[in-house]
């Protein structure tokens, strides 16, 4: 199961940047996908990599980033004046911002109008509690060892 | 009422230390007129000697002027040039070790650090000081900043996949954690800035648009470099179309491909 979760811009419009990064981490790390409105401001973006670099540990390996904002070209001078009495009134809400853990999402693939969003086959559906494929690796080697070992018990037990 | 007699007092106080300060003033005057007043009769000599003087301080001024233009002249010559900080930014494997040693093999004849197919070969901020770039018969100054790639994932099972072991793949996505984190806190201390993309990738990856939205927003002047034009794959037009409001140059870093125009356009950058 693949959750996605909605934040809507009046949540974190009263947030300063650090409190707004720590919002979305808590939800990323939680193994969720999270969808928020607006987009971040380029150094909340940059804030966001390093924090997510200085949490980065066995279970908690990254994340993936997509901000997706409607393109401000060839706007007239009185259309540049409206957007931005808007924006400076209801705040940066253009866009929306998606944010996933790498253990589940694999890629985002942004084009200018179209967003792909790679998850790793079987990941989601693991959740929290998801092992690495190392030590899944590791633990199929074991049972298999431990399979060889009592065969090879039982085989002299009947001997 | 308090007020006003308070504002009353003021100016009487103001007025009386007015009155004091001109009475100085005066008394100062007169002192100097004493001073300069010299003994009748000895008017001639006087004029010549105050001629003579006069040309002297002439003189003195020309030479004093000269004396500190030339000084000046002398300084500014033998004055340390301020280099411009040069980072070069970009995604991991994207070539920006490999065009710092091009630059470096260039005009210093070093090279600035090692290079490998394994990602998170650089992990810490490499500066090469003082390296003298000429073009087109202008000199300028440059301190290399060589940057650890900056990624939103570090995973120790990709390193593993290059035959490294547990241990040594671990403490090197450790140590690739700590290279972002001083990479980007290097953007502040950055004159111009090189983002190096490869062009055989999508240019339109987060990474790639978060370094140049920052560096936009700091005012920094921004080069994108497509790097890896010898491959089949590459594709500068997808690249110059990702980013349509800044200069693109492809080159080919490690066979030493388009460097001529790549330093035409750092200059006409700065």
């Amino acid at each position: 199961m693949l959750t996605l979760q909605f934040i809507p811009y009046s949540e974190i419009e009263n947030l300063d940047s650090p409190s707004r990064i720590d919002k979305i981490l808590d939800v990323v790390k939680q193994n969720k996908i999270v969808l928020m409105q607006g987009r971040l401001k380029p150094e909340e973006e940059t804030l966001l990599i390093m924090e997510t670099m200085s949490q980065i540990h066995k279970s908690f390996k990254g994340v993936e980033i997509c901000t997706i904002y409607p393109e401000e070209k060839d706007l007239q001078l009185f259309n540049k004046f409206k957007k931005e009495m808007v924006k400076f009134l209801i705040g940066h809400r253009d866009g929306v911002t998606i944010v996933g853990p790498s253990s589940v999402v694999k890629e985002i693939r942004r084009n200018p109008n179209k967003v792909e969003l790679f998850t790793i086959p079987g990941m989601a559906s693991m959740g929290s509690s998801r092992k690495s494929t190392v030590t899944r690796k590791k633990a199929t080697k074991k049972r298999t060892v431990a399979r060889k070992k009592t065969t090879k018990r039982r085989t002299r037990g009947r001997r | 009422m308090a007020k006003k007699t308070t504002k009353r007092s003021k100016s009487s106080k103001a007025k009386t230390a007015r009155a004091k300060s001109s009475k100085a003033k005066t008394a100062r005057a007169k002192n100097s007129r004493k001073r300069t007043a010299k003994p009748k009769g000895k008017s001639s000599t006087t004029k010549k000697k105050s001629v003579k003087k006069s040309k002297k301080s002439e003189e003195s001024f020309v030479i004093r002027f000269v004396r500190n233009f030339v000084r000046r002249m002398i300084s500014n010559m033998f004055a340390k040039k301020k280099n411009i900080k040069l980072g070069i930014y970009g995604p991991p494997n994207a070539g920006k070790t490999t065009l710092a040693n091009k630059v470096c093999h260039d005009w210093i004849g070093e090279k600035m650090g090692s290079v490998s197919k394994v990602p998170h070969e650089t992990r810490n901020v490499n500066i090469k000081e003082e390296v003298t770039i000429k073009y087109d018969g202008k000199e300028m100054g440059f301190n290399i900043i060589d940057t650890p790639g900056i990624a939103t994932k570090i995973d120790y099972e990709e390193f593993m996949s290059f035959k490294m072991k547990n241990k040594q793949a671990k403490s090197r996505a450790k140590e690739a954690t700590k290279g972002v984190i001083e990479a980007i806190k290097w953007l502040d201390d950055v004159d111009v800035c090189l983002v190096v993309l490869d062009s055989t990738e999508n240019p339109y990856s987060q990474v790639n648009v978060t370094i140049i939205g920052n560096l936009a927003a700091r005012d920094i002047p921004v080069l994108i470099v497509a790097n890896k034009t010898d491959l089949k794959k590459s594709n500068i037009k997808r690249v110059e179309n990702a980013f349509p409001q800044y200069d693109v140059v492809g080159i080919s870093a490690d066979k030493g491909k388009n460097m001529e125009e790549f330093y035409e356009s750092l200059f006409r950058l700065i």
